[in-house]
């Protein structure tokens, strides 16, 4: 119920959201939980595996209980803890797990099983038939295992992710992380102040406490002013610190716009990441439950998270109140919800010799040993004393003391240390170096201890940077903490939780230790304690403890097992904002890009470039109508299409002739200027890494092409050829691949067209073939190479950028009044296979320069990149797979590429393989289908008959072994 | 003679606007890269003072008079924007006009919204006005300089305006609507 003049929330802004359909009506500042807590509605989930129902165990972000579903269609999260979504206009909330309503989920039979669904129960049950396990148990145990559903669509709410950088950044906004912001702020840091809950104070706002005499949210509003006065604090709420990475680097998940009603540029949330120079941990602590019989009913949560609902929230979580405690502090909640007008019905303590501290039932030396109501909290019955009471209550605030947050502290790989005199683990001494944990954390809960162990860490903090603290007045505030004691479990009929949820009781780790898993490790695994999205936040102290009796051992020697990143769940769409579709990779185009989707062309990626597959014209209905037409056209008029896409490095200075003769296997520095010249690049292992051409423009400074697809790697390997191998040659490497845009103009009428946008007119004698030049395009100053891919006359004109596509239309216009036009992918690829030109189809880094033909290339003159490498037995000769062209006897006959080479007689089978087929086209020109391939000792069986075998596509057909070179093989075409 | 019509990279790609910060295409006259040979570094930088009126700047640096910029961009290599040194003895010397797309991004907002794209440390007295770096924006290589106090240069590939533009808008989307939160 709503508890008047308490609470945080804004009582003047009502917001009404939906839960499970019903319409429920709360305030600004609610959460999904405190809101239907308000309405008295405690049932709020179904547990995992038993579908008990469960209501909220806490009011923060280690609910195991009550998650929930928001959204709807696919903008549907699931696993959301109600303790944590804020309530606004028009939120859908559901709940999940469950077949049926809420109240009458059919699942629920589970829990009648219970005996039988203990620990390793999958393992012990499911095991025969075997084939039985793969069709029909585990799918079955699937659906009914999993929490939250999923949607199959991509979220449309969008989420981002973004860089922050600090001096200090401090985790936790409580009472120790303020103090630490504040002094580290004042001594001239940049401080990110990182607080998960939508407002800064922590424990502060949830206990009715005084600092320096004042109520405790009046200090924290002081503080907060004079951080801001500061001008150094960036102050980042609703923002989780979600892990430590190597270098002080920190993961934060912001919630952006999931407490808002949707709008499309709001991000729902942002994945931070955070580097600083050093941080203060104050996470604060864990409430722990105490494992007593049938503790998981909606209506019993921690004393912490009632006061927090009451002092929050404005919310009574009961009416009539009881407290089952281990320590003085716990006694706080009936204190409390008394003040607040609530009855109190005892106040249950573990131990003797309690003093009170309010006007209630005290029973001392009591425990509760059973509880009842179905769908929440009716009765309870306690043990003290030799005799049992029944007591009515409608909620139980439990607390068995306090676990400091050292999550983060173990992300580095460091373990938690047992501390015998607090009864707590705790941070592991520079568990996380530049790392410093405060307050709670660190085993110090008294406020007092809090604020002076914030400051002092943030001392620390500023000596890394160099910086002195300044004295910071430290606040007077409560000094005593109280005393605790432990009691993890209480014996007694029917079960306990451990792990709410993951539906982990006593028992099971009770059996985990009777069937030999005594390893906490082997104990958590067997049991899946720990494994939920909560990480075992409220069960793994409790867990070990109860491991610890079980197997007669102490805590430190049973150990505990370690917190890895993140520290709450984060969505894949958050670490992954904007990678999404395209944003995984940007895309790369062309100048002609434009003009080509214009005419329709269609565009397939090439790495990160988009390049037309082909160019159809009206009426055509087939891709290979399109090809087939532009490879005549080709070969009979002109064609032109856009090779901008291919690498282009800029290589000067006065040993450049040096450096390509190093890096190009075959040399260079003969090259004469004016002169192109191709050249095949190796590894350091002797094999193929990129072919292309380069040009000798003075005696000093080179252009090199490199294939569009190697071109950021053949760059990378020259920069450490330069940097690395050869750092006595001098020599600068631009690339140039984006300065230029650059056409390939082929054909018979290939000089006609060039001619006709040169400002001087080019002949034979003036630009032979493999000649290059300056030329002026239209007055814009260019370059022009004669060099050819297709076989054909050809040229490649290069112009700068900005007048790319103007001059792509202008050639193609021109190209069509000859009888030519665009050309595509396809055509190229037809053309270059017609005369067996080799690309990243063949060179596909397992060749050798012998393999494909050019073992002579490899100078032996001068050493290269991969020389001595190529030159070890085994990487040339006859033993080796060796490029050669395959014609289908039915010319007509598809060939694969893919496909594997037999022998005419042999078994189509693994040993008898003899190579493989690596490109294909049906020639135009040549009216057959073509194929280049690699066959074992194949230049020496040209003529030889073999048969092509697809095993996947299932076909197989008879070829001729051919030399690659199909088509003109004297090269007149190209050079006349 | 045919007269070839000039295309911008950022050409109906920009201006944006979202909030209060602005993204425009910013085109230089010419943009050289500059690259001296071993044990040259003093004489080009004379020379290309001399030629265009700033010197070679050192790493991580711009230095700018006039409307002439040099924008340190790599071991032993800067960029020159806005005026053509031409030939300079003892370098390499590169036209890069057309490689590049350039923008800047002004507003009270602008460091925030670069924060979404660009992993480095912008806070304003570690990468100050005159800072140059070599970074990602998005998933793209860029050049990043601070202009002014709330003014930043990015200079993309040119093939890559089209994603670069759409990833701005992204941020710069998400930037505004944060701030009408406030």
């Amino acid at each position: 119920m709503r508890v008047e003049g308490r609470g945080r929330i804004d009582r003047t802004r009502p917001v009404s959201f939906t839960f499970d359909g019903k319409t429920i009506s709360g305030f600004a500042g609610d959460t999904v939980a405190s809101a239907l807590l308000a309405r008295d509605i405690r049932l709020m989930a179904r547990s995992f595996k038993y579908h008990r129902p469960r209501g909220p165990l806490t009011a923060g972000s280690e609910e195991p209980n009550a998650l929930v579903q928001v959204g709807t269609g696919h903008a549907m999260i699931p696993n959301v803890r109600a303790t944590v979504q804020e309530i606004h206009e028009g939120l859908t909330v559901n709940s999940q797990n469950r077949i049926g309503s809420l109240e009458r989920d059919l699942m629920a039979v589970n829990d009648l099983f219970w005996p039988f669904l203990g620990a390793g129960f999958y393992y012990k049950t499911f095991m025969w038939p075997r084939r039985f396990w793969e069709g029909l148990y585990e799918p079955m145990i699937r659906r009914a295992a999993g929490l939250g559903r999923m949607t199959r669509g991509p979220n449309p709410e969008a989420s981002e992710r973004a860089f922050a950088h600090c001096d200090v950044l401090v985790i936790g906004g409580g009472p120790t992380g303020l103090m630490a912001a504040l002094t580290a702020a004042r001594a001239g840091a940049d401080v990110i102040l990182a607080e998960e809950s939508a407002e800064c104070g922590g424990r502060l706002l949830s206990d009715a406490e005084e600092i320096d005499g004042v109520e405790a949210e009046y200090w924290v509003e002081d503080m907060l002013a004079q951080l801001k006065e500061t001008g150094r604090v960036r102050v980042m709420t609703r923002t989780t610190v979600t892990g430590v990475h190597d270098g002080l680097n920190f993961g934060a998940l912001e919630r952006v716009g999931q407490h808002l009603p949707h709008d499309p540029d709001t991000p729902r949330d942002c994945f931070w990441r955070i580097r600083a120079k050093s941080a203060v941990l104050a996470a604060g602590a864990l409430e722990r439950p105490i494992a007593f019989p049938m503790n998981d009913r909606p209506g019993i949560m921690l004393a912490s998270a009632v006061r927090t609902y009451l002092n929050r929230y404005g919310v009574a979580p009961g009416r009539n109140l009881t407290v089952f405690a281990t320590n003085d502090d716990a006694h706080r909640t009936a204190v409390e919800m008394q003040a607040a007008g609530m009855r109190v019905a005892a106040v249950i303590d573990s131990r003797t010799g309690v003093r009170k501290q309010g006007d209630y039932r005290l029973i001392e030396g009591g425990q509760v040993i059973d509880t009842k109501g179905r769908h929440g909290l009716r009765q309870i019955t306690v043990r003290h004393g030799g005799r049992t009471d029944d007591i009515i209550t409608d909620c139980l605030a439990m607390s068995g003391g306090w676990n400091p947050s050292v999550h983060l502290t173990c992300h580095l790989g460091a373990r938690p240390v047992w501390d015998a005199a607090r009864k707590a683990f705790l941070p592991a001494p520079d568990a996380v170096p530049g790392l410093f944990p405060a307050g709670a954390c660190n085993g110090n809960y008294a406020t007092a201890a809090c604020l002076r162990d914030g400051h002092a860490a943030a001392a620390k903090a500023l000596a890394m940077l160099g910086l002195k603290a300044r004295k910071v007045e430290v606040s007077e505030a409560l000094e005593d903490a109280g005393s605790v004691s432990t009691l993890w479990y209480v014996e007694g009929k029917g079960r306990a939780w451990l792990d709410f949820a993951n539906d982990v009781t006593t028992k099971d780790v009770k059996l985990a230790a009777q069937e030999g898993f005594t390893s906490v490790e082997h104990m958590k695994r067997y049991t899946t304690q720990g494994m939920a999205p909560d990480q075992g936040k409220s069960s793994n102290i409790a867990a070990l403890a109860l491991l610890a009796d079980a197997t007669g051992r102490g805590i430190p020697e049973t150990g505990t097992t370690t917190y890895r990143p993140p520290f709450i769940p984060v969505p894949i769409g958050a670490m992954a904002a904007g990678a999404e579709g395209k944003g995984f990779a940007p895309e790369r185009r062309t100048t002609s890009d434009r003009a080509l989707r214009d005419w329709g062309a269609p565009m397939i990626e090439a790495g990160l470039w988009y390049r037309p597959s082909y160019v159809p014209k009206p009426g055509e209905t087939h891709w290979r109508q399109s090809c087939d037409r532009e490879v005549r056209m080709v070969r009979e008029a002109v064609g032109v299409v856009d090779v901008s896409t291919l690498g282009k490095i800029d290589i000067q200075g006065p040993d450049a002739a040096a450096f390509l003769d190093f890096v190009y296997c075959n040399t260079f520095s003969t090259l004469k200027p004016g002169r192109v010249r191709y050249g095949l690049m190796l590894r350091e292992d002797g094999h193929v890494m990129d072919d292309g051409t380069t040009a000798r423009l003075s005696d000093t400074h080179f252009v090199m092409t490199t294939t569009t697809a190697a071109a950021g790697q053949v760059m990378q390997h020259l920069e450490f050829v330069r940097q690395c191998l050869r750092p006595d040659l001098d020599v600068a490497l631009i690339s140039v691949t984006e300065q230029w845009a650059q056409f390939s103009v082929a054909g018979p009428q290939a000089r006609a067209l060039i001619n006709s946008v040169l400002d001087e007119a080019i002949d034979d004698e003036s630009f032979p073939f493999m000649a290059c030049g300056p030329v002026r395009i239209h007055g814009i100053p260019g370059r022009l190479f004669r060099i050819s891919f297709s076989g054909e006359h050809a040229y490649e004109i290069a112009i700068p950028a900005r007048f790319g596509e103007a001059l792509y239309r202008d050639l193609v216009a021109r190209a069509e009044t000859l009888g030519g036009g665009a050309y595509g992918m396809e055509a190229l690829n037809v053309m270059r296979i017609e005369k067996g030109f080799i690309t990243h189809a063949e060179i596909h880094g397992r060749v050798t320069a012998d393999d494909v033909g050019f073992g002579r290339m490899v100078s032996g003159k001068k050493d290269c990149v991969g020389r001595a490498a190529s030159l070890r037995p085994g990487l040339s000769g006859p033993e080796r797979e060796q490029l050669v062209g395959l014609k289908p006897k039915s010319p007509e006959t598809p060939l694969l590429a893919g496909a594997h080479l037999f022998r005419e007689k042999d078994d189509a089978v693994r040993v008898n393989d003899q190579g493989y087929i690596t490109s294909v086209a049906w020639s135009p020109t040549l009216e057959t289908y073509l194929g280049l391939g690699f066959l074992l000792n194949g230049r020496a069986r040209i003529g030889e008959t073999v048969r092509m075998v697809d095993h996947l596509r299932k076909a197989e057909t008879l070829c001729e072994v051919c030399d690659p070179v199909f088509f003109d093989p004297e090269g007149g075409r190209a050079r006349g | 003679m045919a007269e070839l019509i000039a295309r911008s990279a950022f050409q109906g790609l920009l201006p944006l606007r979202f909030g209060n910060v602005e993204a425009v295409e910013v085109m230089a006259a010419t943009i050289t890269s500059v690259s001296p040979f071993r044990g040259q570094e003093t004489k080009v930088s004379k020379a290309l003072e001399k030629a265009v009126g700033v010197p070679f700047p050192d790493a991580g640096r711009v230095i700018a008079r006039d409307d002439v910029r040099a924008i340190w961009t790599g071991m032993g290599q800067c960029f020159v924007l806005g005026a053509d040194p031409g030939p300079l003895p003892g370098a390499a010397v590169t036209d890069q006009t057309d490689a590049w797309g350039a923008l800047a991004i002004e507003g009270t907002d602008a460091r925030a919204v670069l924060a979404r794209l660009v992993p480095i440390d912008l806070r304003p007295d570690v990468f100050a006005v005159g800072h140059a770096a070599r970074t990602l924006f998005g998933h793209m290589a860029c050049v990043l300089t601070r202009e002014a106090g709330d003014r930043y240069g990015i200079m993309v590939f040119r093939s890559m305006a089209g994603s670069a533009a759409h990833e701005l808008e992204g941020a710069m989307r998400k930037v505004a609507a944060r701030e009408r939160l406030q």
